[in-house]
């Protein structure tokens, strides 16, 4: 049933389910895409002729996606928080990196398994979690010394905790994974022609890393991007684009601008993805 | 002497933001979601600790039965991810060439990194009365006027498959690649049947991938909100929608928490018992994909 045979009946009827599934997959990310260039003020059929208008139009009612200044601080808030999101996770990753495959202490396998719990607690149940504590810190310091600590209530220090919460558990394990197959035998030759230890990391060890840390700044920046379970609860007045576009949709209903941002985010996160998995391709062939 | 001293130091310091993370991020806010749980308003500003959160759940039928809702909608999305995506990895892996190969799993990484929204806000374009296969069926005839096929279950069921069924797929390709295909070779001469060594060879070595897929699948299932809200419209019952509600809407942070509590306790059930069954442990399974 299974094995590479000659193409049968079978095999036939596997290869249209195969189709079918890919057709399934497109369909919506098309759908979600083709809209943003028909000529209408409605995502729907009928087709009424190309237009670019839902990008660069800059006039209601078809004001375009470049033209509409909250979507346009959605987008920039985005990408503040995954910024910080990629850049906080990779450094914690590669430290758990090190922690976990050199470091030797005990109760080490529970600590790993502690790394890897974050990834199994829904997003939401993150979010209110941390919103309950930072409220309450904030409300206790309130109330004991007349402080208000502003950083402590929704904004986006909290979203980018929110969202590094879990997502330094996905960088933590690409970068492991990567570590796991350095040869140490590198870094003790190096040590043997007398390098400091400080030089054998700066020119060995994260060299071999980097491949891995972009791939998985880039993937903390995608799913940070994209996140909303776990915003929903922290964000303040600074939403971020998921969040800004979720509100329209809810109280406007859909237009084709939000077609215009689909298509945009889908092309955007495609390249990324994609140069993540270039990047470290390239260099586990070597 | 000096040495250990040093490697002692570098241990430190590199299980400070290892400990930092999860004792800020995760323990201490999961305790406190306990704490507030546990809290009653008993007068404006004064509270008691009582078991009142968990109580109203109890005695609300609409509570519980969201949280059953979920869970065996979460449980039948997973089932189906698992039996449309076993194939479709299956194939990717063994069957395909070596350029197809890379090509198809690309395929499946790319809609990954497009947001719940975006695949739900799709979803609702191709569904809706005024959509794109109303028009469709219209146009060929099948139907005689406008169908609208969201705001029910069928259209939640479909929405979330096709949100999580990566998660499933992603995590079995790479299990079975590391599959030598002579194991299966042998199987089949030993004399076993397609189904035979399916089910004695393949499924067993995949066991990890699969399992993975599945608490992967469950969690985010269980967890999502946009896609149940947008597709199964107002009335969705969803409990991270009731968790909202509690939170946001009614500003009742202590029966939120509760609700949370009781949502986190019921995925880490399944979980947990997800692994006993099937002999795997975290480590081996989420870890690795």
């Amino acid at each position: 049933m299974l094995a590479q045979k000659k193409p049968s009946p079978f095999l036939l009827g596997y290869r249209l389910y195969v189709v079918a599934f890919f057709i399934f997959l497109a369909a919506p990310l098309i759908s979600a895409g083709a809209f943003a260039f028909n000529d209408s003020l409605f995502p729907a059929l009928p087709w009424q002729g190309f237009t670019l208008d839902w990008f660069f139009s800059d006039t209601e009612p078809k004001l375009g996606m470049f033209h509409d200044r909250r979507l346009l601080q959605g987008l920039y808030y985005s990408f503040v928080i995954a910024i910080f999101v990629a850049a906080l996770s990779v450094f914690v990753g590669t430290t758990n990196a090190f922690l976990f495959v050199r470091g030797e202490f005990p109760g080490k396998n529970f600590f790993y398994i502690m790394m890897v719990v974050p990834l199994v607690i829904p997003g939401v149940i993150l979010g209110i979690s941390i919103l309950v504590l930072a409220s309450d810190t904030a409300n206790y310091v309130e109330n004991r010394f007349d402080l208000e600590l502003e950083f402590l209530r929704p904004g986006i220090l909290l979203v980018v905790l929110g969202q590094f919460s879990f997502i330094a558990t996905i960088t933590s394990l690409v970068i492991t994974a990567r570590l796991k197959k350095f040869d140490e035998t590198m870094e003790e030759a190096a040590f043997n022609l007398g390098a400091s230890r400080a030089r054998v990391l700066r020119t060995i060890t994260l060299p071999f890393l980097r491949p891995a840390m972009i791939a998985a700044g880039i993937v903390a920046f995608l799913v940070s991007f994209e996140n909303f379970n776990t915003t929903l609860f922290l964000v303040g007045s600074e939403a971020p684009l998921t969040i800004t576009m979720y509100d329209r949709m809810a109280k406007v209903g859909s237009t084709p601008v939000l077609n215009a941002v689909s298509f945009v985010l889908m092309v955007g996160s495609g390249l990324l993805a994609l140069l993540s998995i270039l990047i470290q391709r390239d260099r586990s062939a070597q | 002497m000096q040495n250990r001293d040093i490697k002692r130091l570098m241990l430190i310091l590199l299980f400070a933001p290892f400990a930092l993370w999860i004792v800020l991020l995760i323990i201490l806010p999961h305790i406190g979601m306990v704490v507030l749980s546990l809290k009653e308003k008993v007068a404006p500003r004064v509270y008691e600790y009582s078991f009142a959160n968990y109580l109203e759940f109890i005695n609300e039928p609409i509570y519980w039965n969201t949280l059953l809702r979920t869970g065996s909608m979460s449980l039948l999305v997973t089932a189906l991810a698992l039996l449309i995506g076993f194939p479709i990895a299956y194939y990717i892996a063994k069957i395909a060439g070596p350029r197809a190969r890379g090509g198809l799993f690309l395929l499946c990484l790319i809609p990954l990194w497009v947001s719940d929204l975006i695949r739900s806000f799709g979803w609702i374009l191709l569904l809706r009365e005024t959509g794109v296969i109303s028009n469709f069926l219209l146009w060929t005839g099948l139907i005689g006027q406008p169908v609208e096929f969201l705001y029910n279950d069928a259209a939640v069921i479909v929405g979330l498959v096709y949100t999580v069924i990566l998660f499933m797929i992603v995590p079995l390709v790479s299990t079975l690649d590391g599959m030598d295909n002579s194991m299966i070779e042998a199987g089949y001469n030993l004399g076993g049947s397609g189904f035979t060594v399916l089910r004695r060879i393949i499924v067993p070595y995949a066991m990890p991938g699969i399992v993975a897929g599945c608490i992967v699948t469950f969690m985010l299932t269980a967890g999502s909100y946009l896609t149940p809200i947008l597709l199964g419209g107002k009335n969705s019952s969803w409990f991270t929608e009731q968790i909202y509600n509690q939170f946001i809407t009614r500003f009742n942070w202590e029966g939120g928490a509760a609700f949370g509590m009781l949502l986190l306790l019921f995925t880490s059930i399944v979980i947990w018992l997800g692994l006993k069954l099937s002999g795997q442990t975290l480590a081996n399974t989420v870890a690795k994909s």
